[in-house]
């Protein structure tokens, strides 16, 4: 009975949190018909707007995915002084909210800013621009794939890198032989994990970009601009898309744990 | 024992060839600092930075301006709604992720497998599509009646919606792992369910729900784009601290945003120091 009972609440508050509204997105999107839809997502500024978000994903990934995997190799191999804190650090962007994210590099890159005067001396424009998205949606999606990689780096331990070097091969070689095939399943996931976190990004974008339609604005700013301004098919459309995108990196994510966990 | 005889092996190998030979420890030594060069650099440009610059913003008008601007009532409302809800939110958070992660450990039911996969959706769902499907159920056009949008409830729910995760996947791992033994033997010694679960199964699975909780309460405290749809941004009445701090930006008032992400980020440090304690007690045993 207990069990009968446990198992409902838990299903049932699932439902009434998490499936019961995801469910209605699929309703509403195909409220106004397929036509309308459809009009709403071949909009050239619509299609802007998911160029830039995957531009911006394509440019903050391969980043954050080099970053991760060095960070974890020095804060788990190297044991420097201060390993700690760099580990502390990496942590941040899980805590930090979105817009005080946005807001420190509003600060930081703005008129009055540190680096704002040099760089718009030498006509670069970083806020309102491409760079200030990519540096804000890198901030944040920062700690996936170090997080991921550093336990299973601890995990397999350093005897086989130390059999290898033994037997006379170089730093590179070690790596590319010993180290990445142990790894390759942690950095997959979480790059996985970072590819969600960028193509969602909404809060640190939003204060950076200006939200400038065909411009700077991002799928996840766009369906909130279509919904203030009473395009409710339109941003159900959008978010639609978006959360078929969500279901594929949740597939991904069940598909490669078991791997992980079996490695 | 022939573990051992291999690792004796590997060392007396080592020492006869003389590792780490020379040419290798030279090239070891600039692999580690170029590798801690670039995660150095990497995170300065990234994090910290960007978090000096806040701070440094936030005191260029005196400490006694900023405590006037962070205390002004319009702010302290909004921190205490972010901080009243976000503990409201851990805490369900807390019996329902426990309970959760109990049904998909020990329960057993047609479909588990995708109920599992579904509960990390929250962490690959856009925010801003979180607070749109909601405002589908329980919005103006509410097919079954509830319209929870524009109230605070609805900054309960949206909050519910995007922390779901955390306390349901810091607590299946450390069930996963827990011996059934001392459960039988307690019910064989005559104790109650309630009893097993307060004496042995709870004592067991505290830390990873209190890091959860954890996680989870930092999450919502800086959550915002799950917010901005359904809860609307009435000062003193659904305004939350991000939100304070996204219209001030938007408003031109940088002191008042400053002052109040400043707030904010302090409560970051603290959230994130209490993980580390608390990870520091769940790994007790192993260290010890």
């Amino acid at each position: 009975m207990r069990r009968y009972a446990l198992r409902f609440t838990a299903l049932g508050y699932l439902l009434l949190v998490l499936l019961g509204p995801l469910a209605m997105v699929f309703v509403r999107a195909f409220d106004n018909g397929l036509d309308a839809l459809w009009k709403t997502l071949s909009d050239p500024n619509t299609l802007h707007a998911f160029w830039l978000t995957l531009l911006i994903t394509a440019i903050a990934v391969p980043l954050n995915t080099v970053f991760g995997v060095v960070c974890a190799l020095a804060i788990v191999r190297r044991r420097f002084p201060g390993a700690g804190l760099v580990n502390a650090i990496v942590d941040l962007p899980l805590a930090i909210s979105p817009v005080v994210v946005g807001l420190s590099l509003f600060l930081l890159y703005g008129r009055t800013g540190w680096f704002g005067p040099w760089f718009q001396g030498h006509g670069v424009q970083i806020l309102f621009a491409l760079p200030s998205m990519v540096i804000a949606t890198i901030f944040v999606s920062l700690p996936f794939v170090a997080r991921e990689v550093v336990p299973t780096l601890r995990e397999i331990g350093d005897e086989q890198e130390q059999a290898a070097s033994t037997l006379g091969a170089n730093g590179w070689q070690t790596f590319w032989r010993i180290t990445l095939p142990s790894i390759r399943w942690a950095i997959i996931y979480g790059v996985v994990l970072t590819t969600a976190r960028c193509l969602g990004e909404y809060g640190a974008v939003a204060v950076v970009s200006g939200n400038v339609e065909g411009k700077t604005q991002t799928a996840t700013l766009r369906v909130q601009d279509a919904y203030e301004n009473f395009n409710q098919s339109g941003a159900y459309g959008i978010a639609l898309v978006l959360a078929a995108m969500s279901v594929i990196v949740l597939v991904a994510m069940t598909l490669l744990r078991p791997k992980e966990e079996a490695a | 024992m022939r573990w051992e005889g291999l690792r004796l092996a590997e060392t007396a190998h080592a020492a006869a060839i003389g590792r780490p030979s020379r040419r290798s420890s030279r090239e070891g030594a600039a692999a580690a600092t170029l590798s801690l060069g670039f995660t150095t650099a990497y995170l300065s440009v990234i994090v910290i930075l960007p978090i000096a610059a806040l701070i440094w913003a936030s005191t260029q008008g005196g400490i006694r301006q900023f405590w006037s601007v962070a205390t002004a009532p319009e702010a302290i409302a909004a921190l205490k709604l972010s901080l009243g809800a976000a503990l409201v939110v851990s805490l369900l958070n807390a019996v329902f992720g426990t309970i959760t992660a109990w049904v998909l450990v020990r329960d057993d039911f047609r479909g588990k497998r995708v109920v599992n996969a579904v509960i990390d959706l929250p962490f690959a769902l856009p925010t801003i599509v979180a607070g749109l499907t909601l405002l589908a159920l329980y919005g103006p056009q509410s097919p079954v009646g509830i319209d929870v949008s524009l109230t605070r409830k609805a900054i309960l729910l949206a909050l519910l919606f995007v922390t779901l995760p955390f306390v349901v996947r810091t607590v299946q791992p450390v069930l996963l792992e827990l011996d059934l033994e001392a459960e039988e033997a307690a019910r064989v010694l005559g104790a109650s369910e309630a009893r097993v679960f307060r004496s042995i199964v709870l004592p067991n699975i505290l830390p990873g729900i209190l890091s959860g909780v954890a996680l989870a309460f930092a999450r919502a405290v800086g959550e915002i784009g799950a917010l901005v749809l359904i809860a609307g941004n009435t000062p003193f009445k659904t305004e939350v601290a991000s939100v304070f701090v996204f219209l001030h930006i938007q408003g031109g008032d940088q002191a008042g945003a400053s002052a109040v992400a400043v707030v904010m980020l302090a409560i970051s440090f603290a959230t994130l120091l209490l993980i580390g304690g608390l990870r520091f007690l769940a790994t007790r045993h192993e260290r010890a």
